[in-house]
């Protein structure tokens, strides 16, 4: 008998579980301190701020299906990508990784009952719901049209004003939450942590999580004094970042990329992590190289921290401060590198379940190593200096946070969604969803190397019309991977109320939060968590001794005395 | 397979127990992580001060009035021993003396209350606006944000000394209010240290 096919011990509890036990649906609809239910409103939220992302990003695409100028105003066509880069960051990768899989996964991943303060939270979160709600409403004043980095001088010369300082405000919002659900997970992780499970015996989602959390730490609220000097240049008359007034434009980029580039790792860590989580199980090998991964992301978070100015080449940054950058920048290849070969090395010899979750990892890695080379490429001076603001670095980012973060999304959907809805989800659906995707993703976003390459600028609703081939395969890009969204929404909507009934551990994995019912109860496990072998020990343990422990430690928890 | 190799890690240097629902306090830990962020705000703060400083051909401006340094030297004494008069009360607290925590935090509001006085009738003494110029601004900026995390300050020590009129909500072994404020209190002096070191006298 392989070991893909071994038998695992099913948990027979949750038939005895009254219906008290059970988180009534209306409970997503209120200021819920429970970690599951937070998580939940997290990814459903800021799935349907994705939704908004997307619509203004295939509005984007529609305009530049042609050389002209034609289709939108001048104004909503900045204002669209503008408001599409900004939702996209702060409303769902940010939010969706951190707020959603982060809470929903750590405490069940370290046998915690919840997080070290739900309330707190519980607040993170609904704060989201306003700052999002004042970002969308800055759309009914003329919405903030200075790109998601808001550069002064153009920011405070605006004529969208009441719009810009709506953006301000929204992000210095949803920025407070992240900082707030920052110390949760610090605090969690490093102390919540159940007996007998030391640092290196974590899974390797909550090392990112903790090295996530410490960029957000230190970094977000350094982008909240930025905005905060820019809002009173915006509505005050200051001249902080106006020349004009004796002001400096180029010490708001500095503060500002100070918390972006580390925003970027707080983007792709915990995406990081989710792709140790899908690979072992799926591919029945233990991870390669745990130490090395859970070290090298915080060595991305302590490198994330010192690379910010690469993004300022051509801001007259003096040479050696661009060659320390320089540097600093190419070293992130390293221990991303060491994490790549450690995923391929997981997956080599493997038995590998090809079923949608390690679709969208092996499709992440393909796709994040491409954004990755990119990304040494725009690190050295000479060509960032060739191909700044053309679209070369919109296809190195988009590789990055939608090949990279949005596919490894979609892989920790694909794997936690029976945990989390106790249902499975469809899985033709969900090829049919990757094929789409990275089918659409790869027309739309390949060819943008091609036009930055050819000297196209980024964020023009106008250009010229030698490249009108490659921007209309783009756009045809574009609609595919937006219409790729519907086969998931379909299936994700269709499974949680009709699928197939998801037992407790569908995919056999060791991780603990497959160690109780799907979904879990409100307090996790009936009992103790049964904390019986290393995360990613596949293949190397004795199933039919962990069945026999699992279920002995079940029936000790249905003793009625417990 | 070796059997022996399902482990129950176990061990005995445990931190937590999870398993009953319960765990250790570990809202200092929380409020010191917070203040860490908090305090990267005004490092962001700082360094961009320092920034518009470096790069200006004067300092201050032309033509801006210099800053008086006694009225700002007097409250620094006042804010820097505020700090130790409060920390007795956190001493007083474990030894159950809610009447000598009273009276700490009473006499610490009252100097919080002097300094951010002071700082008001400076505020109206000074011979530059907020939008004068890019010194006047930031001055007001960092000095203003201080006042403010100051007057949070107040605000939990107020709330403090209230929640000490209830008998029994504070003693030697519950006593995180008087620990959490004068934590705080103490974050918002070293801050007040760091900005009268590069406004006033560097």
């Amino acid at each position: 008998m392989t070991l893909a096919e071994q038998p695992f011990h099913e948990s027979t509890a949750s038939i005895e579980v009254s219906v008290q036990e059970r988180t009534p649906w209306w409970e997503y609809f209120t200021f819920s301190r429970d970690h599951k239910v937070i998580g939940i409103q997290y990814l459903v939220t800021t799935f349907a701020f994705y939704l908004l992302g997307g619509a203004l990003a295939s509005l984007v695409r529609a305009e530049l299906a042609t050389p002209d100028s034609d289709l939108l105003p001048p104004e909503w066509y900045n204002g669209s990508f503008t408001m599409h880069g900004t939702i996209m960051i702060f409303l769902w990768i940010v939010p969706a990784v951190t707020g959603g899989f982060g809470n929903y996964l750590v405490p069940l991943m370290i046998g915690a009952r919840d997080m070290a303060f739900p309330t707190l939270n519980a607040i993170a979160f609904w704060m989201i719901i306003p700052g999002g709600l004042l970002l969308i409403s800055s759309f009914f004043v003329g919405p903030a049209s200075t790109g998601w980095t808001a550069y002064p001088p153009l920011s405070i010369l605006t004529e969208q004003h009441a719009g810009q300082a709506l953006w301000i405000f929204s992000i210095i919002i949803l920025g407070t939450s992240s900082i707030l659900a920052a110390v949760n997970f610090i605090v969690t992780i490093w102390s919540m942590r159940m007996k007998g499970m030391g640092l290196f015996d974590m899974p390797l989602f909550c090392w990112a999580m903790l090295a996530t959390s410490v960029l957000a730490l230190v970094a977000t609220p350094v982008l909240a004094g930025a905005l905060i000097l820019l809002a009173f240049d915006l509505l005050a008359g200051t001249s902080f970042f106006n020349p004009t007034g004796g002001g400096n434009p180029i010490v708001y980029q500095h503060l500002f990329w100070f918390y972006s580039h580390p925003a970027v790792y707080v983007m792709i860590l915990p995406v990081f992590g989710i792709i140790s989580e899908v690979l072992p199980p799926h591919a029945r090998k233990p991870i390669f190289g745990y130490k090395a991964i859970a070290y090298s992301s915080m060595m991305i978070c302590a490198l994330g921290l010192v690379v910010w100015a690469h993004h300022m080449f051509t801001s007259g940054t003096p040479d050696w401060l661009r060659v320390f950058f320089m540097i600093a920048t190419l070293l992130v290849a390293v221990p991303t590198g060491i994490k790549i070969f450690s995923w391929l090395a997981t997956l080599w010899g493997g038995k590998l379940r090809l079923a949608s979750p390690l679709l969208f990892a092996i499709g992440f890695i393909s796709m994040f190593v491409v954004g990755g080379l990119s990304g040494v490429m725009l690190g050295s001076v000479p060509i960032d200096i060739h191909v700044h603001d053309t679209y070369f670095v919109v296809a190195h980012f988009h590789y990055v946070l939608f090949g990279g973060s949005v596919f490894g999304i979609y892989a920790g959907i694909y794997h936690w969604f029976p945990k989390m809805t106790g249902r499975m989800l469809n899985e033709t659906w969900g090829k049919i969803h990757f094929a789409l995707t990275l089918i659409g993703f790869n027309l739309c976003f390949f060819p943008m190397h091609i036009l930055g390459l050819q000297g196209m600028p980024r964020r023009v609703a106008q250009y010229d019309p030698q490249f009108a081939e490659i921007n209309l395969i783009c756009s045809i890009g574009a609609f595919i991977l937006a219409l790729s969204t519907i086969p998931f929404i379909i299936n994700a909507v269709y499974s949680w109320f009709n699928g197939a009934k998801a037992p407790s551990n569908p995919w056999k994995a060791l991780t603990l939060e497959w160690t109780t019912d799907s979904p879990p109860i409100p307090h996790n496990w009936h009992g103790e968590p049964p904390l019986l072998v290393h995360p990613y020990d596949y293949g190397t343990v004795d199933y039919e001794k962990l069945n026999q422990l699992l279920a002995d430690h079940e029936a000790s928890n249905l003793v009625p005395n417990h | 397979m070796e059997a022996t190799q399902i482990t129950n890690l176990v061990s005995e240097n445990h931190r937590v127990s999870a398993n009953t629902g319960e765990h250790p306090d570990l809202r200092i830990f929380g409020l010191l992580t917070f203040l860490f962020s908090e305090g990267m705000l005004f490092v962001g703060l700082f360094t961009a001060y320092l920034a518009f400083r470096a790069i200006a051909p004067e300092w201050p401006p032309e033509g801006t009035e210099k800053l008086e340094i006694l009225l700002p030297g007097i409250n620094t004494i006042i804010l820097v021993s505020s700090s130790f008069v409060i920390h007795q009360a956190d001493h007083a607290i474990k030894e159950d003396k809610l009447r000598a925590v009273q009276l700490w935090f009473l006499a610490t509001f009252v100097m919080g209350a002097i300094f951010i006085a002071g700082q008001l009738y400076e505020y109206q003494h000074l011979g530059f606006g907020f939008t004068t110029n890019i010194f006047a601004s930031t001055f007001f900026v960092l000095t203003g944000f201080h006042g403010l995390h100051v007057i949070i300050g107040l605000c939990l020590i107020a709330a403090v000394l209230l929640r000490s009129l209830q008998p029994g909500h504070y003693h030697s072994q519950k006593h995180f209010g008087i620990e959490a404020a004068s934590i705080y209190w103490h974050f918002v002096d070293i801050i007040w240290i760091v900005l009268f070191l590069i406004l006033y006298i560097l």
